[in-house]
């Protein structure tokens, strides 16, 4: 792959990097700034993102919402998702975005029966 | 006349090996296929965790009160900093693989050679300071009591709101307790090493001790652990019949068993690809200075293991947000 062959745009062509190496440093701190925003909501706790939205706190959707955002940048430009043909992105990104959510989505709704079990059954737990 | 078909779409060549499907060579192509394994692989582990705790959702141990520690700030509250640290270094430590990846698509092997060490470097650091995050988590900090039902009790001084360790607030009782091992007792059970106070000991202190009180592991409708009354948590301590100090895979003084028990597979897994992940680093670095890849003409293989350390972060990034964040 040379050089030429990278894609230079970032956030749909807004963002756009004069080489592969400034797009590098550009992702990074765009890494660095959600990773901060995470860690001050994280230590703040601001009462008006705690919320219950879909039995979670906001903050937590918000948390996941912006872990996804890191992980289409490290895939997409640190892993070069990005230059590769939509054959093989697919490959690889369809398999995780359909078989991820839906373990997510049984197992938790399990658990929460599981809990919901426990917590109005008549056996005591904790004793 | 003959009919000579374009070079690329030579039946013979096709399946010689001369194409490469979808642009990619085999090599690259594999090491995608393994890291989507790997990636359901830590799916896995995540949302098993996911599991116990919204199966445990209101007795969950809170993050930021395991995960307090800084280095050279002892005794200061400081939630998350350290792995935001953590994070930090590893996600720099991609961007420096990312441009090793991009010196060798320009064949400048100096520059390879040095974002190839700095990568390592930072593999190391963040390795370093796992280790440093499970000793702390070991150790343990305040101790705590196990009732009967596997339930911790922690203790609280009321008058400073902070938590009190039991190994301060214990008085001791002068009796004989010796380890416990195999060979003087019920053969299956032993122990490595004893608590450094006894549960009556505790008590003791917890008596004499008008200002203490218990936290128990129930979370309350505001998001924070119950504390118990004076005249509840009397009632309670009668309960423990266990110390416990520090984590192990059995109890942890955090709370829930199961959220020791994740702790150490889930960001173990993760340390030990990370540790793999150097290892490959350190082969791959070798031959560049060697000159292997200048010689074969492309530096691929750079390309390669830089794939496997960014997914190395890709996980540890979800890791991150949960255990840490949520």
């Amino acid at each position: 792959m040379a050089a030429e062959g990278h894609k230079l745009a970032i956030f749909r062509g807004l963002l756009k990097f004069k080489s592969n190496q400034q797009k590098i440093w550009g992702v990074l701190i765009f890494l660095s700034i959600v990773t901060t925003i995470e860690v001050a909501l994280g230590i703040l706790k601001p009462e008006i993102l705690m919320a219950s939205f879909l039995r979670m706190k906001l903050l937590n959707w918000i948390f996941i919402i912006l872990t996804i955002v890191k992980a289409y940048y490290i895939a997409w430009d640190f892993m070069h998702i990005r230059d590769e043909r939509i054959g093989l992105k697919n490959s690889i990104v369809l398999p995780l975005i359909i078989l991820i959510p839906y373990l997510a989505f049984i197992l938790i709704l399990e658990a929460d029966y599981i809990f919901d079990v426990m917590d109005m059954g008549f056996v005591s737990w904790n004793f | 006349m003959e009919v000579t078909p374009n070079a690329s779409l030579d039946e013979n060549q096709a399946w010689g090996g001369g194409i490469k499907p979808l642009n990619a060579s085999y090599g690259k192509m594999m090491m995608w296929f393994f890291i989507v394994s790997d990636a359901l692989t830590f799916t896995g582990f995540l949302v098993s965790y996911g599991f116990s705790r919204f199966k445990n959702i209101n007795s969950w141990p809170i993050a930021d009160e395991v995960f307090t520690h800084f280095p050279f700030l002892h005794g200061i509250d400081a939630p998350m900093y350290y792995v935001a640290l953590m994070t930090f270094v590893l996600i720099f430590s991609s961007v420096t693989m990312v441009l090793a990846v991009d010196a060798g698509h320009h064949m400048n092997k100096a520059k390879v050679t040095f974002y190839m060490l700095l990568t390592i470097i930072g593999g190391l650091i963040f390795v370093g300071s796992q280790a440093w995050e499970w000793k702390n988590f070991i150790k343990g900090e305040y101790g705590a009591l196990e009732t009967r039902g596997g339930q911790i009790l922690q203790f609280l001084n009321i008058e400073t709101g902070k938590r009190a360790a039991i190994q301060e607030f214990s008085i001791g009782i002068d009796s004989e307790r010796s380890t416990h091992q195999s060979y003087n007792g019920i053969w299956y059970k032993n122990e490595t090493k004893r608590p450094n106070v006894s549960v009556d000991e505790v008590k003791k202190g917890f008596l004499a001790n008008q200002s203490l009180v218990i936290r128990t592991e129930q979370i309350t409708q505001s998001g924070q652990k119950t504390i118990l009354s004076r005249d509840d948590s009397l009632v309670k301590i009668e309960e423990a019949i266990d110390v416990v100090e520090g984590a192990n895979l059995i109890h942890n003084e955090y709370g829930n068993r199961l959220f020791a028990d994740f702790f150490f597979f889930i960001t173990g897994f993760h340390g030990f690809h990370v540790f793999s992940g150097v290892v490959i680093n350190v082969i791959i670095f070798f031959n560049v200075i060697l000159g292997t890849y200048e010689r074969r003409g492309h530096y691929e293989m750079v390309e390669k293991v830089g794939l496997y350390w960014h997914f190395v972060d890709l996980v540890w990034v979800f890791v991150f947000t949960f255990f840490y964040l949520v």
